[in-house]
């Protein structure tokens, strides 16, 4: 079952960068890669749950800003040590300059 | 890849951050032989940074397991603890272990790591010293609301550890002997917003300030302090004085060290067969003219563990990553990149939130170093830009650098 929630406004996030977003006391990470297209995640790195919106956007890939974990967040995959777990990553859909996140 | 074909069996010596990673990053590249780590700590390899941090103000240590038994079994990596390797046979590849034991191997890894030094004034062993998760849970067993602490050291881990006794209600003090706090770690004006924020939590950060000797006073301590008519007394007394590479070892195989055991840039030691990463070896850096470094940091021992293990399997490569470390003190941040000498001239970017950062640009113009303090990880995204800038070698205008409404991800692409 589907659960459209919006997330946030889409000009709220830069191309290539990421920013935290809070919905019902769960954090979530809301990017929008080069290409323009918007992904969301797990706020946190499944390594040592540090704000992944504290970290850096390079092409599809964040890194935790801690320990250098990274992720492909387009598919939530762990990209090798130190992440032993991958990210788990929501639907996203964008409608009148706001994005939604699917929460299932 | 060079051919794999002829290494079957890797040991790795060592079972702290950098054996653990290189073990995992064989695997990664596919590895199938036998790995054997051998550890003389009792335990499953556990992250280090913590015990002077967050986990000291635990009631009860924890280890963060960097692998734990699952993990080591899924990997197929065969873990001897408590163990320590006594000699090597380098003529026959095999190590003799602390119970007679012998493992052979086509390639050994050198990851020893560093122990605490002791202060070397009389007394200077009734300091408890902190390294490892038994040192930790020691310590905490002393620490609680109330207790007076001297640290003698203000490097990183003193201050580290400062900040968790003070806020686990201790009195502390601590004591530098040289002018400043993090001489070594640090620029003066950023070691300046930490020792003002120990003050303002009511820890004495006292530099130029020579311990001679620790007495026992009942169940307490007596430190002698040069120029002071009266010791300083305290429940508790730690030093956090530094660490001394673990070399024994490869000293006595006959391998070249110095401040560490000595590699090259591709972590390869005198012995094309013995492999040495992490605190424990010394290493040109070819980002700083070939100068000799090593480097005590949970990044460094991951960085080259990746490169350790690639070349352990024939790879060639050379390990040029940027000396990266962090520390957290209070709420307080601090993320360092790259490294900085005398000649450097310094930019300073100050966001208005509370964070900083200063650059360090070489007289070429050349990013050598940065470094950001602020709340929680606030400038760890700008850190990490710079740690690219410095590794390209970017020549970055300063008035960008300065300008905090500048993204610094633009430099990257310019």
């Amino acid at each position: 079952m589907s659960n459209w929630t919006k997330a946030c406004n889409a000009d709220a996030v830069d191309c290539e960068d990421v920013i935290p977003v809070a919905i019902d006391g769960h954090d979530y990470a809301v990017y929008r890669s080069p290409d323009d297209d918007y992904f969301a995640t797990d706020g946190h790195c499944t390594h040592e749950a540090f704000p992944l919106a504290d970290g850096l956007v390079m092409d599809n890939i964040i890194e935790c800003p801690k320990h250098n974990g990274r992720f492909d967040y387009t598919t939530g995959e762990g990209q090798g040590a130190p992440i032993c777990e991958n990210l788990r990553t929501y639907p996203v859909k964008v409608e009148g300059g706001s994005v939604y996140i699917d929460l299932g | 890849m060079a051919a794999t074909d002829s290494v079957e069996r890797i040991v790795l010596v060592g079972a702290g951050e950098c054996g653990a990673r290189v073990a995992r990053v064989l695997r990664e590249q596919g590895f199938a032989g036998e790995i054997t780590m051998i550890g003389d700590e009792p335990h499953a390899p556990y992250e280090r940074p913590p015990l002077s941090k967050a986990a000291l103000i635990d009631d009860e240590i924890s280890p963060v397991e960097v692998l734990p038994a699952t993990r080591l079994a899924e990997l197929g990596v065969e873990l001897i603890a408590g163990t320590a390797v006594e000699s090597l046979d380098r003529d026959r590849r095999l190590a003799v272990l602390s119970d007679r034991d012998e493992v052979t191997y086509d390639r050994l890894l050198l990851a020893t790591g560093a122990r605490a030094r002791t202060l070397p004034i009389a007394g200077g062993e009734l300091a408890l010293t902190l390294r490892t998760i038994d040192d930790a849970r020691a310590l905490r067993s002393r620490l609680g609301p109330g207790r007076s602490v001297v640290v003698i050291g203000a490097g990183l881990i003193g201050l580290e550890v400062a900040a968790s006794a003070s806020q686990l209600g201790c009195d502390v003090a601590v004591l530098e002997a040289a002018p400043r706090a993090l001489g070594r770690a640090l620029p003066a004006e950023m070691a300046d917003v930490l020792v003002k924020r120990h003050a303002d939590e009511g820890v004495e950060v006292l530099c130029g300030v020579v311990p001679t000797d620790i007495t026992r006073l009942g169940g307490r301590f007596a430190v002698g302090v040069g120029g002071f008519d009266q010791p300083i007394t305290a429940d508790v007394v730690i030093a956090g004085v530094g660490a001394t590479p673990n070399v024994e070892l490869a000293r006595a195989s006959g391998l070249s060290c110095e401040n560490g055991i000595a590699v090259d840039d591709r972590l390869r030691t005198d012995d094309p067969a013995i492999f040495a990463a992490g605190d424990c070896c010394s290493f040109p850096h070819p980002l700083y003219e070939g100068r000799r470094i090593r480097l005590e940091s949970w990044r460094n021992a991951h960085d080259q563990a990746v490169v350790a293990a690639a070349n352990m399997l024939g790879g060639n490569e050379q390990h040029s990553a940027v000396p990266w470390f962090w520390s957290d003190q209070y709420d307080i941040g601090l993320q360092h990149a790259g490294l900085a000498d005398e000649t450097a001239s310094s930019v300073v970017r100050d966001s208005g939130d509370g964070s900083q950062i200063r650059f360090a640009l070489a007289p070429d113009g050349r990013l050598v170093a940065a470094s950001g303090v602020g709340p929680g990880i606030s400038t760890a995204k700008d850190i990490r830009v710079a740690e690219m800038l410095i590794a390209a070698g970017n020549r970055p205008d300063a008035e960008t650098l300065a300008d905090p409404s500048v993204s610094l991800k633009r430099l990257l692409k310019s």
